[in-house]
């Protein structure tokens, strides 16, 4: 069930004591300890994201983490917008981690939406999870920044800060506040030719109670909002000067290379570092439950020296476990149990008896790393009782709460320094701890900073991983060849819901899952679930209309009756793309189409096979239904990310495991989309003018699909199993596109 | 020892012989502009220029450098003007960058523009398949269709 985001706002209001989401922009005392705590001089804050200095510049707090979707300029367009501020006078800055800028509250709303807030819990048990630890976060994550942050709390944030400056303006003038308008970060009283600047204004301002509920603009009176707007960030990334946690730089820095358990979960049992002790730089080795590190002057210096360490860790059953074990076992599972309910409709299982006739498939994907560009890197300086820290972050209050809880002191006293963030993509999300924790324990050893840094293989091989998920399907067909039944059966765990969010009209569906846990570490990935439960879902239902003889594009229309968002956007980017038209010889067209995060979009991938069987993807043309397009440029940004991202892990992506470790080390074992594999990408952003959808998330999860539905048509061979690269083309039998 | 020169300004170190340029650049001069990705020039993170050429520093020993000329990104610009003082702030490429609104997380970029701005400079009208064949860095945002329009467009400019 999806509640009324609005509604549930108000909902929300009435059961917590204070409106949920965007209650900073409205709870009076935020602004106010903003004010005692953080201003200098005579600038004030207005709300808790605005301030507003005398010579009338504002300044917009942005609660969260620039990894490049452009959300510190997304959110403050819409914050300025609402506040009628000019924005050549706007600076853009990321709000300090402290717990006046947490962003609990959404990752209440995400919960509302979703049911649970697994997406960043990891596998904590939410129920046991404290109300206050939950609220002491300052999440980038589930692709939430713009649709709940920025459209709830900044502009409510810059629609009061405004309705709160024309009443100071109004006092200042006695006149009503119904006479004076606002533009370009001033008040007008045009009766009498008089203005303010907002910098004029803003002391009495703060001292005005906000409005409960501050009226936002209509889309038609937008004046930042909708516009392709340059981003704040990028000039700091063309001349080096952009600042990333691995930035951390002092003369007197130490640096350590770590050696963690290569099989996960066992321990460091003993270490000879007699040779690691004697190479140059070398200061001090450091040995820890589930790990070893090296510390020296220069980073090259730590990580050749721990190469010298001989580290045992202790023996565990986890060493005999490879790929192939956790396949066997997943089948087992999946053979042995009917597991819990994802989705019931109807009665599937009596469907499938009186069947006219039954197709079956089974599909797996593998493993994923993040494989961030920024390796994981955490630095440390503890100095007595306080501590400061840089790491690149989607959750900067929670990585200041986690170094504080491990070096044992009191949180204000831990300053975290805000950098850019060099890729999350969910892997720098709060409780994938595996190395804030050990650069604090690292750091702990000594009085000045310490930067503890991953190798790239360090990186690839102590993720928390996309999981590896199978999924068996059946589909019953009636005489007339209409699908009757949708069957699914897959392992665990479900961290978003993915395979019960199929929006096909089958009249009797069975989703359920069975346990899929490992010994292999797993987090959020770019979409979660939907990563894999895309590519299952719209795979087979490629499979169902070839099965019908349908066209896929048509039988998905006819299963859509009840979804306009998803048929327009098929209808958008099948056109676009010439579906159903003469293709170049050799080409042929995949499609497949996903909700998720809120955001409809559907893609079609145009591909051909190589000399060496192998495919190549053209082209992808792509619609998107995010509601509306607060910066168009950021969406198609996002968009070409997102198949890009999807499209290195249907091609290339998977992490195996080999004697209980990961097999892969570096990226010529993880390849990726680079230039000469990367598609033309076509954007069309359908403005339905619904809710706000995300946008970080949802173009990763249809492509895997599209490629591979395209795949099919070229060679007869369906991709039930990724990454695409393992699948061995050469005896390639066309199917006639219906 | 090691000497060589970054972005003009000559620079002795007391380090291995065997140091790649990169930590030398990072950890011993405190540039940070230069980042690490791979340590095995997979990448390209790491790029810089070696008397006007590309190379990956995360590879390249200081030996390999002693008494050349290093150009990173903090200082391409100013190598790119050369003696012309009324040159703008940023390179051509760097503008295009900007323009096009290249950068998402931006981690990669660094070596992205120093790869391009050299490959350029050898082959200033480059096809699609030399374009392909040239750059090889790698860019986990998938900036890549962005790149190419940059590169096109600084080809015809």
């Amino acid at each position: 069930m999806k509640m009324n985001r609005r509604r549930f706002i108000l909902a929300g209001a009435v059961a917590g004591g204070g409106v949920l989401i965007g209650y900073s922009a409205t709870r009076p005392t935020r602004h106010r300890r903003a004010n005692a705590e953080l201003v200098q001089g005579t600038e004030r804050f207005v709300t808790s994201f605005i301030k507003i200095d005398p010579s009338n510049e504002v300044t917009i707090y942005v609660p969260h983490s620039e990894m490049g979707q452009g959300i510190h300029t997304a959110l403050s367009m819409m914050a300025a917008d609402e506040l009628d501020a000019d924005w050549e006078d706007i600076n853009i800055e990321q709000a300090p981690a402290i717990d006046l800028f947490a962003n609990g509250d959404l990752v209440k709303g995400f919960a509302g939406e979703f049911g649970v807030p697994n997406f960043l819990m990891g596998l904590v048990n939410v129920s046991a999870f404290a109300v206050a630890e939950l609220m002491n976060l300052q999440t980038t994550g589930g692709s939430t920044s713009v649709r709940y942050t920025g459209d709830t709390a900044m502009r409510t944030a810059g629609a009061a800060a405004r309705e709160m400056l024309i009443t100071a303006a109004a006092n200042r003038w006695n006149v009503p506040t119904t006479e004076l308008t606002t533009e370009l970060s001033h008040v007008h009283h045009n009766a009498s030719g008089r203005s303010f600047s907002y910098g004029e204004l803003a002391a009495d301002a703060a001292l005005l109670e906000p409005p409960e509920d501050p009226v936002l603009k209509d889309r038609s009176q937008f004046n930042i909002m909708g516009k392709a707007i340059s981003r704040n960030d990028i000039p700091a990334k063309v001349d080096g000067s952009a600042m990333y946690g691995l930035d951390a730089h002092s003369e007197d820095m130490l640096y350590a290379a770590i050696k963690l358990a290569p099989v996960f979960g066992t321990r460091l049992v003993s270490v000879d570092a007699s040779e690691a002790l004697a190479q140059r730089g070398v200061e001090r080795v450091v040995e820890l439950e589930d790990s070893v590190a090296v510390v020296a002057d220069n980073y090259w210096r730590a990580k050749k020296a721990l190469e010298l360490v001989n580290a045992t860790f202790e023996e565990s059953d986890n060493e005999n476990i490879s790929s192939a074990d956790i396949a066997a076992r997943f089948d087992r599972a999946l053979a042995e149990s009917n597991g819990s309910t994802d989705k019931e409709v109807g009665d599937a299982e009596a469907a499938l008896e009186n069947a006219a006739d039954v197709i079956e498939a089974n599909y797996r994907v593998p493993y994923l790393a993040h494989a961030a560009m920024e390796p994981m890197n955490c630095t440390v300086h503890i100095q007595g009782d306080r501590a400061d820290m840089w790491t690149s972050t989607q959750d900067a209050l929670s990585m200041r709460g986690r170094v504080a809880s491990i070096a044992g002191l009191a949180e204000e006293n831990v300053t975290f320094h805000q950098t850019y963030c060099g890729g999350g993509y969910g892997r720098r999300l709060p409780f994938n701890w595996n190395m804030i924790d050990h650069a604090t324990l690292i750091a702990k050893e000594f009085d000045v900073p310490v930067k503890t840094v991953f190798s790239r293989e360090d990186d690839m091989q102590q993720d928390y991983y996309r999981p590896a998920v199978h999924n068996n399907f059946k589909a019953a067909f009636d005489a007339n060849n209409n699908v009757t039944a949708w069957h699914s059966r897959f392992t665990g765990p479900i961290q978003v819901p993915g395979a019960s969010h199929i929006p096909y009209g089958i009249e009797h569906q069975s989703i359920r899952v069975v346990d899929g846990d490992t010994h292999v570490p797993i987090a959020a990935w770019r979409s979660v679930d939907h990563s894999q439960q895309t590519f299952f879902t719209e795979s087979f239902m490629d499979e169902v209309a070839h099965r019908a003889g349908v066209n896929p594009y048509q039988m998905r229309m006819d299963l859509l009756q009840e979804h306009p968002r998803h048929r327009k956007v098929l209808e958008v980017a099948a056109e676009a793309a010439g579906y159903g038209q003469n293709l170049p010889a050799g080409h042929a067209l995949g499609i497949a189409v996903q909700e998720s995060f809120g955001s409809f979009v559907a893609e079609v991938a145009e591909v051909s096979m190589d000399a060496d069987n192998q495919p190549i993807v053209h082209k992808v043309t792509c619609a998107i239904d995010c509601g509306w397009a607060v910066n168009p440029d950021t969406v198609e940004a996002q968009i070409e990310s997102g198949i890009i991202f999807g499209l290195s892990a249907a091609l290339y992506g998977e992490i195996t495991l080999e004697n209980g470790r990961v097999a892969q080390g570096n990226f010529p074992d993880y390849e990726m989309v680079r230039m000469a594999t990367s598609p033309e990408i076509e954007v069309h952003i359908v403005e339905s003018g619904e809710a706000l959808g995300g946008l970080g998330e949802p173009a990763t999860p249809p492509i895997a699909a599209a490629v591979t539905n395209a795949i099919y048509i070229l060679t007869g061979q369906r991709v039930r199993e990724l990454p695409i690269k393992n699948h061995d083309f050469s005896r390639s039998n066309p199917v006639a596109q219906v | 020892m090691a000497t060589f020169k970054v972005n003009g300004v000559e620079h002795t170190l007391d380090v291995e012989a065997d140091m790649p340029l990169l930590w030398a650049i990072r950890d011993e001069l405190g540039m940070t502009g230069t980042k690490f990705g791979c340590g095995i020039a997979s990448c390209g993170a790491c790029t810089v220029h070696v008397n006007g050429n590309a190379i990956r520093s995360c590879v390249t020993p200081v030996s390999a450098v002693e008494g050349q000329e290093i150009i990173t990104i903090e200082g391409l610009a100013v190598a790119v003007a050369g003696t012309n003082t009324s040159a703008p702030d940023l390179s051509a490429v760097q503008q295009a960058w900007i323009d096009h609104q290249i950068p998402q997380c931006g981690y990669c970029q660094s070596g992205m523009i120093m790869a391009v701005s050299s490959f350029l400079a050898s082959n200033p009208s480059p096809t699609d398949a030399e374009i392909d064949a040239g750059i090889t860095n790698v860019c986990r945002c998938g900036s890549y269709p962005r790149v190419r329009k940059a590169i096109r467009a600084l080809a015809t400019a």
